[in-house]
């Protein structure tokens, strides 16, 4: 029964709990049981609540047994990227400058959660500070790959990645700056989505690159990444840049799942050198799937993307080196070198250089490279005219069609330790998910099969225009449907790398760094 | 025009980081690979293309003045690294000369 209740969709989850078939004190047991079983292996969680998860699954049995109407969500587990303020959980967002840290208030999307009965199980491992498409920047170590142990989940949220692929959530949370959702989601097998920005709150989530950071669900079918996406998201006036507008209708699009005159664009410039034959060949049979749906496809060239990772690693840097300056050691997190003897500024410099990884430094220097004074203009001044650039190309290939498709990732998952000692390698990772980044609009991945060289999952990305979320949904349904069919089963069923032992060992179970 | 260890120096200096030599090394060379990589944004970015800045458009958002109760100085200071008489507690602001 335990796993079972692991391996329900989250809609089915939440139907069950509704119906009174199982209580979601049972639930969020399968899932910490699962959690004790393979956590140890995957790595996802740096802090497992159990007391407070178990907690809210019983109110959410109480609501039900007193009658009251339930959220579409209520008593379905979920894994929170660990960049979310949480009052009753620590919050490290992967780095020693902040390990062990209570915030004093919950973020918007955390209290949104709480609000809809959804279980929060704990908090998922992360590259620090959202920087790396691998959560081996993590500061407490990476998190494995269920496909394969010695491989990546994918980064930045790969924490939530790998729990949700693992079964110990059915949902999770991430946040995309450059691709930290939609790649994470391709390299494990699972549907993850960057709404439009702005869509969903970024109040309470420890700031990266301000203009670029997007909340978003993971989760292991369409409908359910559409659920939360409905539930986390909606205006926030807390957050100075959301969007006052209605959520799109995501869930409506998820049921329809029909893309019958469709109009789909594949995108020139992401294809050819770099790619992995496998992702090509999968992606062109994704292509043809949706033209065998209804679909009209034509070729858009948006000749600017490929100018998208130079801006983007001049953009996200900037932003951040000026976010990470509140990090000083004066009124939270770490302070050290404080003898009597030394300055502020002294002490300021010394925890920074001890409390930041290798990555958070060479962007904090590359930003402060490109805002100083005589390169503003020949670096984030150009970027932010890239940006335009790139923006006007979406603009005019959506004059032609309704979406845009292209592979969500060049590659399959990697090995760990594959690509660390070369950032720029490690930044291309990211190379067909920054353009929506950049220009703010909507974008999606959803599975599309495994590579034949390696048996490893494809993701298929499908964007759409700013606050035309529904559509992406609407595609991913489609092809979700068609493929399982074809298959016989969801793709995850071919996931079997938790059968072996990790290498380098395991880790007790809930021992990460805020435990 | 490589980047020098002097530069990655001053960056440090200006970033708040107290580099060891072995970093300083280290960010030199690769910085430079970054940078003459991002410094392709310059060949399309011509003059008289405005830089982006929000995709809906955004203009002032304003809201209603209500008063939020704080967070009072209990909770405010405790995650403070040190704190005396209900305020952070720091190291001092001056250096010696």
């Amino acid at each position: 029964m335990s796993d079972e209740l692991t391996r329900m969709t989250a809609a089915r989850i939440a139907a069950a709990v509704a119906a009174g078939e199982v209580s979601a004190v049972e639930v969020a047991s399968a899932h910490l049981a699962r959690i004790d079983d393979v956590d140890g292996k995957v790595r996802a969680f740096l802090h497992v609540a159990r007391d407070s998860a178990l907690a809210a699954a019983r109110q959410v049995d109480q609501h039900r047994a007193a009658g009251d109407p339930l959220g579409p969500l209520a008593g379905v587990p979920l894994a929170l990227k660990d960049v979310f303020t949480t009052l009753d959980m620590p919050t490290t967002c992967g780095s020693r400058i902040l390990a062990g840290w209570q915030p004093p208030y919950d973020a918007t999307i955390t209290r949104r959660l709480r609000e809809a009965g959804v279980v929060i199980l704990g908090k998922t491992n992360m590259d620090e500070f959202a920087m790396g498409s691998s959560t081996e920047n993590s500061a407490f170590g990476a998190s494995r790959n269920p496909w394969g142990l010695d491989l990546v989940p994918g980064g930045s949220s790969g924490g939530s990645s790998a729990a949700v692929a693992s079964y110990e959530a059915a949902l999770g949370i991430g946040t995309d700056t450059g691709g930290s959702i939609r790649q994470p989601a391709a390299v494990c097998g699972l549907v993850g989505t960057k709404p439009t920005y702005g869509g969903s709150s970024r109040y309470g989530v420890i700031a990266f690159a301000s203009s670029l950071d997007t909340p978003g669900p993971l989760a292991r079918t369409v409908l359910d990444a559409a659920l939360l996406h409905e539930v986390m998201s909606g205006h926030d006036p807390c957050d100075s840049t959301s969007v006052d507008a209605p959520v799109p209708p995501v869930v409506a699009a998820a049921r329809q799942a029909d893309v019958a005159g469709l109009r789909v664009g594949v995108v020139a410039e992401l294809s050819g050198e770099g790619y992995e034959s496998g992702v090509l060949s999968r992606f062109a049979e994704a292509v043809e799937l949706l033209e065998s749906l209804g679909a009209k496809i034509t070729e858009v060239s948006c000749p600017h993307f490929s100018y998208g990772l130079p801006a983007y690693y001049l953009i996200a840097p900037s932003e951040a080196s000026s976010n990470l300056a509140r990090f000083d050691a004066m009124r939270y997190g770490l302070r050290t070198g404080d003898d009597g003897t030394r300055s502020a500024e002294e002490v300021m410099a010394l925890t920074r250089a001890a409390g930041f990884g290798p990555e958070v430094k060479r962007r904090i220097m590359l930003g402060t490279y490109a805002l100083s004074s005589g390169y503003y203009d020949a670096y984030y001044g150009k970027a932010q005219q890239v940006r335009t650039l790139i923006r006007r190309d979406f603009d005019a290939a959506f004059e032609q069609v309704d979406v845009l498709v292209s592979p969500s990732t060049p590659t399959t998952a990697f090995r760990l330790g594959e690509r660390v000692d070369d950032p720029m390698s490690m930044y291309l990772a990211d190379l067909c998910t920054i353009p929506s980044d950049l220009a703010q609009n909507a974008a999606i991945s959803v599975p599309c099969g495994l590579a034949p060289e390696n048996g490893l999952p494809v993701g298929l990305q499908v964007m759409a225009p700013v606050l035309a979320d529904d559509r992406l949904y609407r595609v991913a349904a489609a092809v979700e449907a068609a493929l399982e069919q074809r298959w016989g089963q969801p793709l995850l069923a071919h996931a079997h790398g938790l059968d072996a032992e990790p290498p380098g060992g395991s880790w007790p179970a809930g021992a990460g760094p805020g435990a | 025009m490589p980047i020098t260890r002097e530069e990655v120096a001053h960056l440090a200096a200006l970033a708040r980081l107290a580099l060891t030599d072995a970093e300083l090394d280290l960010y030199a060379g690769q910085l430079d690979v970054i940078i003459s990589n991002v410094a392709r944004v310059q060949e399309v970015a011509a003059d008289g293309i405005p830089p982006m800045t929000h995709a809906a458009d955004l203009a002032n958002v304003y809201r209603e003045d209500v008063i939020i109760p704080p967070l009072g100085t209990e909770v405010a200071l405790d995650q403070a690294p040190a704190a005396e008489q209900e305020r952070f507690k720091v190291p001092r602001i001056l250096a010696e000369e």
